[in-house]
């Protein structure tokens, strides 16, 4: 089984209208690891979701089945085989 | 395709509107694009044969970038690594596009950027890339510099159109800073502005300069915090030009391509009442760099309580020269005769926070092979 990524359909435009993305199995043992193996293929929407610093940028929140990551292990949350990535963006602005 | 004479960008809190004409009085409004984005920066770039559109991006979620277009705003094209990116070990991200300034008509290939936090950058290809200039962010003084209220930024960036070696930029809130080696060196050249919210009444850094400008002989113009100024030696000395205005309050300072002396503000009453005074609102031209000021109201609504920010006003190279600003409420303003007749262009749209207007003289990219294939 592999792991989920699952993104906005708002930045599909990063990601040549994907939203969805597998992950082969032990490809990806964190989030960080996850999205920096989405960020290879797609920089522009790898850019959305982190900032420069590799740092998850304030109004966007990832879930890992289910549970926020910041009140978990950030970014090195782990992953395993057969979880979903979800990277929504939260209520904020104007 | 053909080539509008007359381009019109329009950033907002929302999205930015394009706009087209042939005699800056009809102007064709196109879609917004970007739409729920902030673009808090727009330059349209007419060196080097072709027109090339900036414009600095900012999603409240996914955070800024900057995108160009060749194409007057058909099709976008942002660097899949990013253009305004800070380097590994400065451990800085990028929050806002401030100021997008396409360097003197004999380097085309150079494009400057200021941006939130306090830094400059600078393109050799066109504005596609930007480099961080390293000397302004690991400046001494950074430590004396605090946060304006719109954020601590690079806003103005002046190259001078003579000496490549020289570039003004303003800060807020840290004050005018100079180069004289194209950006290897920056000293702070405020002397002869006051700032009456610090304890030292004229410090050299910390003033919170809200726009500078240069006109066609180099003279300087600062609108200040408070205060509105003019320097006659490349920022050595500064001296007050406020006699004669309404209000030495406000964001704008525009001055004219080519003929020295002229500049515009936009006064407001004051940093406690961000209004034009009795909410007339009214640009102020000069003719004799500040010895004198005419009101320019002419076909402005009455009353508009809306504050004009410092990015939200322009002007083009035509002649005579048309003057542009757009208000926090919405409204674009367009005149074809240097202010003295304005008319609306645009309204209520989301808070206007950049302006830009150009003459265009080449054809878009693209133009002529759609001409080939309609032949």
């Amino acid at each position: 089984m592999s792991v989920t990524v699952v993104v906005p359909s708002v930045l599909a435009p990063a990601s040549g209208g994907r939203t969805q993305f597998e992950l082969p199995d032990a490809s990806a043992r964190s989030v960080r690891e996850a999205l920096d193996a989405v960020g290879r293929d797609y920089p522009v929407l790898g850019r959305r979701i982190r900032d420069e610093r590799g740092e998850l940028r304030r109004h966007v929140n990832i879930y890992v089945d289910g549970e926020d990551v910041r009140r978990a292990g950030g970014l090195a949350t782990p992953v395993a085989a057969g979880q979903e990535v979800l990277v929504i963006q939260s209520i904020a602005g104007g | 395709m053909t080539t509008p004479r007359f381009l019109l960008a329009v950033g907002t809190k929302k999205g930015l509107w394009l706009a087209t004409s042939e005699d800056r009085k009809t102007w064709t409004v196109a879609e917004p694009q970007f739409l729920m984005q902030e673009i808090p920066s727009v330059a349209i770039d007419t060196r080097g044969g072709r027109t090339r559109l900036l414009v600095g991006v900012r999603s409240e979620h996914f955070g800024p970038t900057v995108v160009h277009s060749d194409d007057l705003g058909a099709t976008w094209t942002e660097p899949e690594q990013g253009s305004v990116v800070f380097p590994e070990g400065t451990e800085a991200a990028v929050e806002r596009i401030w100021q997008i300034q396409p360097d003197s008509e004999d380097r085309p290939e150079v494009v400057w950027v200021g941006a939130e936090p306090i830094s400059v950058w600078k393109s050799t290809d066109g504005g596609a890339t930007f480099e961080l200039n390293r000397a302004l962010w690991e400046h001494p003084d950074r430590d004396r510099w605090a946060p304006g209220a719109g954020g601590a930024a690079v806003h103005t960036i002046v190259p001078d159109a003579e000496d490549p070696e020289q570039v003004h930029v303003a800060i807020s809130a840290g004050g005018v800073y100079r180069s004289t080696d194209a950006g290897a060196s920056w000293t702070a050249r405020n002397h002869g502005i006051s700032a009456y919210f610090l304890p030292d009444p004229s410090p050299e850094v910390g003033q919170c300069v809200h726009k500078i400008a240069a006109d066609s002989e180099g003279r300087l113009y600062a609108q200040n915090h408070r205060g509105v100024y003019r320097s006659d030696d490349r920022g050595d000395t500064w001296v007050s030009i406020a006699d004669g205005l309404p209000a030495d309050f406000g964001f704008v300072m525009l001055t004219h391509p080519r003929r020295s002396g002229t500049a515009w503000v936009v006064p407001l009453v004051s940093d406690w009442e961000r209004v034009a005074p009795g909410g007339r609102l009214a640009v102020h031209r000069t003719d004799d760099a500040g010895e004198s000021w005419r009101s320019l109201d002419t076909g402005l609504a009455e009353p508009d309580w809306n504050t004009v920010l410092r990015d939200a006003a322009s002007v083009d190279t035509a002649e005579p020269v048309g003057v542009y600003f757009g208000t926090r409420g919405g409204s674009v303003y367009a005149s074809a005769d240097e202010g003295e007749a304005f008319q609306e262009v645009i309204a209520h749209l989301p808070d206007v926070l950049c302006v830009r207007a150009a003459e265009l003289t080449a054809p878009p990219a693209g133009a002529a092979h759609d001409a080939g294939q309609g032949t």
